[in-house]
């Protein structure tokens, strides 16, 4: 996974509640088998005015120039600022996967839904709570001046504006770790092999019908 | 010091190790993987050079991609005509059989939706870490197991180590106590709950629904309930074990036999929360209010009783809010201060983990007996959960009502839920379904989804617009 540490740049408001799983990358796409490839569809029924499909030559579509992300000013766009409840829906990691290979870094909003947040870590995407007042304030410094840009810092878990204000957020000590160096989760889980080896015999005495039952 | 929780009980039992950042590993009793979200996770094992940690964790099907006709489904995998599905249908079936997992492929009948197969083959049980790279895998907390969706890095994390890292949540606990009105089911309360919380209602927090209308609900109704807590914001919804988890467990393929089913049961019937217990939210609702329900916009909080009119934005005054119900009014084509009642359909769609099991075909059924599907109705068709489910419809000749009613029967899969096969809504198109999910284009591009019961759904059909489904019963009286 890679690393994030502190990243400045370019932000893009989505300033709607509720964007849920289905809008970020649309269920056609899901039909992939490999992990790249989706953020081209990001957000594609509004970003584009027709129905799209996979493999499609996206550069002949009609493009909604209404919806935000197709605007000229917020073109290279890394820091998502978002409303509540950001990423609801399904479990489906194409989403974090789509935001990311976009090119965005980091998500902000008052919340966001649990599968998603935990999908984002997973794939090096920092998605950062700050209370809605805050959210707010930086939804409009954003929209009233072009170009604006915003640094996050995951190490001092400071989101830090160019005038120098800046907000503090919330990170669970073990995904700031992994984040911070990159870590693999399933080689971290397998140095305690061991550990596990022996719960699980433990658990099997006590639960033998757990064990067994399916085989193919 | 206060008593346990069903989910203290259940995360105690299975945590593996506390770390010292405050996160746990958490074993992993069952896992179910179906196409979508398993072939990343397939892929990522074999380039690490990993083995799955317990074969016998696993079980597969495919249910989002296949498609429903007979026509389609006849001729197998190779027949399916949308290649990308096809290939992802024929991915699964591949790393199932490199891998020996235990799979129920497209023409078994034993295939079927994940949430349906599970708790039918006795390989969702009481006490169960259960997961699935599905977020509607809180259904199985029905059966008073530990259940949630999770992502595609965890399937691999599961399948390489049997284990899942993740921190305590907290407890809510939703009660409804009373009586639920004749043609008031499941999916009404749920809806209801939905509407009361909000989508993010749940979020942090491991859902247990109790109260003595909870407890008076079949096991089919617990799971429509639970499946719905993640629409509440909640990745875990359970239901405590009960006499009636224990008869609907015994007896199937995979559930404990002999003295195992002895020792099983004595466990299970310690998987109530403790009456002293502490939640650190509590929710109480009376079932006697509850109305049939019908969500209205493209969020499933979005839903009102069925003699309701659509909200008016004017009358909002938080404007995040005022702003989501005049999206979701352009996005629905509805008028404010419209009545439910009025809104035209298109579509019916009778299916979906929520929706697909034998009681909520019968229910359906029963409304569909001898009335006729309205002819501004395009289509109307019933999609099975499983094959098993399909065959004992048959032996009830439900197929027979509804196609005598002019629905379409189907064969099992996730179908028009989200249309990832070629079950869809056309642009524009209000569907009423079953199912539990109405965001913008969930049903097919431009597709306007209204979320309810399976009666409400049938009624829809035969009348060409929401009805409150009493009104059809007393008719039939
Ligand atoms: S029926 Fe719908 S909600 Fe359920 S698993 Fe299939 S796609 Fe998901």
């Amino acid at each position: 996974m890679k690393a994030f540490t502190q990243h400045q740049g370019l932000v893009a408001p989505l300033d709607r509640a509720n964007v849920d799983t289905d809008q970020i990358i649309p269920k056609q796409f899901l039909k992939s088998i490999k992990r790249t490839g989706f953020g081209e569809n990001l957000f594609d029924e509004w970003r584009y005015l027709d129905e799209g499909q996979p493999g499609q030559d996206n550069s002949k579509r009609p493009v909604n120039t209404e919806f935000v992300l197709n605007q000229p000013r917020y073109q290279g766009a890394s820091i998502l600022l978002a409303q509540e409840n950001f990423g609801c829906g399904s479990s489906r990691e194409h989403a974090p996967w789509a935001l990311d290979e976009y090119g965005f870094r980091a998500i902000i909003a008052p919340s966001f839904a649990d599968i998603f947040y935990n999908n984002s870590f997973k794939n090096g995407l920092l998605p950062i709570i700050l209370p809605q007042a805050a959210v707010d304030e930086l939804m409009k410094l954003t929209v009233d001046n072009e170009g604006y840009q915003l640094t996050v810092d995951l190490a001092q878990q400071k989101v830090i504006r160019a005038d120098g204000v800046s907000y503090d957020f919330e990170v669970d000590a073990f995904r700031k770790h992994c984040l911070l160096n990159g870590l693999d989760d399933i080689g971290l889980t397998l140095q305690d092999e061991d550990v596990i080896r022996s719960f699980e015999a433990g658990y099997k005495q006590k639960y033998p019908w757990l064990f067994g039952a399916l085989t193919g | 010091m206060a008593g346990k929780t069903l989910y203290d009980k259940l995360w105690e039992m299975h945590e593996v190790k506390r770390r010292d950042d405050g996160s746990s590993l958490i074993y992993i009793d069952r896992h179910i993987l179906h196409e979508v979200t398993s072939p990343q996770a397939f892929e990522g094992l074999r380039l690490a050079g990993r083995q799955p940690w317990r074969i016998d964790a696993n079980i597969a099907t495919p249910d989002h991609n296949v498609p429903t006709t007979k026509a389609e489904r006849a001729g197998g995998i190779n027949a399916i005509k949308d290649e990308v599905s096809r290939i992802q249908v024929q991915t699964l079936d591949d790393n199932c059989i490199d891998f020996g997992i235990l799979q129920f492929p497209m023409n078994d009948i034993r295939q079927g939706i994940v949430h349906v197969i599970g708790p039918e083959q006795g390989a969702t049980l009481p006490g169960m870490t259960i997961v699935c790279g599905d977020s509607h895998t809180s259904t199985h907390g029905a059966f008073g197991a530990l259940a949630h969706g999770i992502g595609t890095s965890e399937v691999e994390h599961v399948l390489a180590t049997q284990c899942l890292v993740a921190k305590k949540m907290k407890n809510m606990q939703v009660r409804v106590e009373g009586k639920l009105g004749a043609g008031v089911t499941a999916k009404d309360i749920v809806l209801a709950i939905i509407g009361k919380i909000g989508t993010a209602g749940g979020n942090g927090h491991a859902l247990e629904f109790a109260g003595s209308a909870i407890r008076d609900l079949s096991m089919e109704g617990r799971m429509t309930i639970c499946n719905m807590s993640i629409e509440a914001g909640a990745r875990v919804g359970m239901v405590a074990v009960d006499e009636k988890t224990i008869e609907y467990v015994k007896g199937r393929p995979y559930a404990p036999k002999g003295a195992d089913w002895d020792t099983a049961v004595a466990l299970w019937e310690t998987l109530v929360s403790d009456e002293d217990a502490h939640f650190d939210t509590v929710i109480e609702m009376r079932a006697e209010d509850i109305k049939p329900q019908v969500s209205w916009g493209t969020s499933p909080e979005m839903v009102l009783p069925v003699d309701a009119n659509v909200p008016d934005p004017a009358k909002e005054s938080d404007p995040v809010k005022k702003d989501s119900i005049e999206r979701a009014l352009k996005y629905m084509g509805l008028e404010a201060n419209q009545a439910i009642t009025d809104i035209k359909l298109d579509r019916v769609f009778i299916g979906s983990c929520t929706n697909s099991r034998i009681e909520d075909l019968r229910a359906a059924a029963e409304v569909a007996k001898g009335r006729k599907v309205a002819d501004n109705i395009i289509q109307a068709m019933v999609v099975p959960g499983s094959g098993l489910v399909k065959k004992q419809a048959e032996e009830e000749g439900l197929d027979k009502i509804f196609i005598e009613a002019g629905f379409e029967w189907r064969e099992p899969g996730c179908s028009m839920c989200l249309a990832m096969n070629p079950d869809k809504l056309g642009s524009g198109e209000h569907c009423a379904s079953t199912s539990n999910r109405n965001f913008e284009g969930r049903q097919g591009n431009g597709g306007r989804t209204h979320l309810v019961s399976p009666a409400m759904a049938a009624a829809a059909a035969v009348t060409g617009h929401f009805v409150d489904v009493r009104e059809l019963m007393q008719g039939a009286n």
